[in-house]
């Protein structure tokens, strides 16, 4: 496939020792548990203000698990046990005086399903909103959240339709409106476009690029292709089955270029050349 | 990670050999298959027809025999006495409606309470599994058990029959079938729709307020109508509870009309004017029954 011109600065944007105060979340994850089962060991993933940070890795690595233990979805998975911190401006999100509900307000979250209420686009887009009690001019609000979602133009005509009425890549960016319309700091994306066909992927590739500008992206992905052209730093993680079971780790992070270039570990190098899957 | 080799095994050989005679793709009617689903087919369709036959059988006849009697004066006036003519069971409608009433009040707010808890906050607790099996005993309970049960908690300490004891009665009938009915349609409200709640930063009375009420709103609905027909119908439980009278309702503490009672007694009178008075308040009783069906289709239409 042929990226942009845009998509390919965006992919090869060098992204060298990322200052500190650049660093909107720092995930300091040291043990991950479902039950007894240790899914994920010690895994220091640092995100960046207003890049794309992509973790790619086979099936089973928990990059999804380190994606969802960043706004504490697992948080609702009662066998689900965090250790380690992740601070965000310099709070630990798992202090325990921290609501998860509030952390969830201002860390959204675009999910692998489209997963639009059964309300009209509006109500969908405006949910959040109204959730937070928000009390200016709504109409404003949805339109622009519609907008920057890049799907204003096609459902401004009905807004009153429902939701589930529009097809599966116009649903994943009604959902990226829906996560947007509240302005969160940090958007996390966990395989926005598996379910999608080629075009609708494009589209919201387009689309992750562009929201950079406002907000920090974090995306998992299975596409590696996908990696190379939105990321700007990828984590490459791993499986570790030398104890017996499954355990996910963090193998290498750096600047997408160099992940898929020269990468440091000979796991990278396989991965990346599609030695395994 | 070690990579596993591609080993390709070359089995596809001398295929050229031997050609294969052409498929035959034509319909082939007289097969003994073909007939075999043409006869299973018209016994599905004879099964069908058989089931509705007593429905449209009932209907039939309420309207012939009841339908001739319906006036303005059938639906408003006092029931008649023996050797009286005319006379309604205006008193009889207003006593179903209040009572029913009553019931719905009761039991739909507690089963849907109970549904939350079996479908979202426990469902698979110890306490929900027991209420579960319970719930699903209740359906099956006989509905006389119902108003001899009402009658000894509430007649016999309120010393008198009442609506209100008719309809506490109904609502033990309701409450098991509004429990199961909304159980089922919150728990058929996709998971997926619950995370991007959670997602957006609700907490978990938000979720179910504004995402598992409204998407399970139209199941939950049927649930309380079938409820409520059935409720509407029972003449069992108010045999004990709510009795009958013969004049309009003015206090809640005091015996009334039903229709479902009016249709019991009038029925097996030996006066004609009371038997036709009990056909045309059956057809009543269908009628409303129907329209609250109807209107609570249009109400819960599943909007988006």
């Amino acid at each position: 496939m042929n990226a942009s011109p845009e998509m390919m600065a965006a992919g090869t944007a060098p992204a060298k020792a990322p200052a500190r105060n650049n660093i909107v979340m720092d995930c300091q994850l040291e043990k991950v548990f479902y039950g007894d089962f240790l899914a994920v060991r010690a895994s220091h993933v640092p995100i960046e203000k207003n890049k794309i940070t992509g973790f790619i890795g086979p099936s089973g690595c928990g990059k999804s698990t380190v994606l969802r233990s960043l706004n504490r979805m697992n948080d609702l998975i009662p066998i689900f046990r965090f250790e380690g911190k992740v601070s965000y401006h310099g709070q630990d999100i798992y202090d325990k005086k921290v609501d998860p509900v509030v952390v969830r307000r201002y860390i959204g979250m675009v999910f692998q399903q489209p997963n639009p209420f059964a309300m009209s686009i509006y109500d969908n887009v405006a949910f959040g909103l109204r959730l937070n009690g928000f009390k200016g001019n709504l109409d404003e609000r949805v339109e622009k959240a519609l907008q920057g979602a890049a799907c204003w133009n096609e459902v401004k005509d009905k807004l009153k339709n429902s939701g589930l009425s529009l097809s599966g890549g116009q649903q994943q960016r009604l959902c990226i409106a829906r996560a947007i319309a509240t302005e969160p700091d940090v958007l996390l994306m966990d395989e926005p476009c598996s379910a999608l066909d080629p075009i609708a992927t494009r589209r919201v590739e387009e689309l992750m690029v562009e929201l950079k500008e406002k907000y920090t992206i974090a995306l998992v992905t299975h596409n590696m292709q996908q990696a190379i052209r939105v990321a700007d730093t990828t984590a490459f993680f791993g499986v570790d089955i030398s104890q017996g079971s499954r355990t996910g780790y963090l193998v290498e992070m750096g600047p997408t270029k160099k992940i898929f270039e020269e990468p440091e570990q000979q796991l990278t190098r396989q991965y990346v050349r599609g030695e395994f899957s | 990670m070690s990579v596993p080799e591609l080993v390709v095994e070359s089995s596809i050989r001398n295929l050229e050999q031997t050609p294969r005679p052409l498929p035959n793709l034509n319909r082939a009617p007289l097969e003994i298959r073909a007939l075999k689903s043409g006869f299973l087919t018209g016994l599905t369709w004879i099964g069908a027809i058989i089931a509705s036959v007593p429905l449209f059988s009932v209907i039939y006849i309420l309207v012939i025999a009841g339908g001739s009697r319906l006036s303005w004066e059938t639906l408003t006036a006092l029931p008649p006495s023996a050797f009286e003519m005319g006379g309604g069971f205006g008193n009889a409608i207003v006593g179903t409606v209040v009572m029913v009433g009553i019931a719905t009040l009761i039991s739909v707010p507690l089963g849907i309470l109970a549904a939350v808890y079996l479908a979202i906050l426990d469902p698979d607790s110890k306490l929900a599994h027991t209420v579960r099996f319970l719930a699903k005993v209740l359906t099956g309970f006989p509905s006389i058990l119902a108003g001899v049960f009402i009658y000894a908690v509430m007649v016999v300490t309120m010393k008198t029959y009442s609506a209100l004891a008719g309809g506490v009665a109904l609502a033990v009938l309701m409450l098991p079938t509004v429990v199961l009915a909304a159980e089922q349609a919150m728990a058929m409200v996709p998971k997926k729709m619950k995370d991007a709640a959670y997602g957006m930063g609700c907490t978990r009375t938000q979720v179910i307020w504004k995402v598992v009420l409204p998407t399970g709103s139209p199941g939950i609905l049927t649930g309380v109508m079938l409820a409520v027909a059935g409720a509407a119908g029972n003449s069992a439980p108010l045999l004990f509870t709510a009795l009958f009278s013969n004049y309009y309702l003015t206090s809640l503490t005091e015996p009334t009309a039903s229709l479902a009672i009016l249709i019991f007694n009038f029925s097996g009178m030996p006066y004609d004017n009371q038997i036709e008075l009990a056909w045309a308040a059956s057809l009543v009783l269908v009628l409303i029954v129907l329209v609250f069906n109807i209107l609570a289709r249009i109400i819960g239409r599943q909007k988006y």
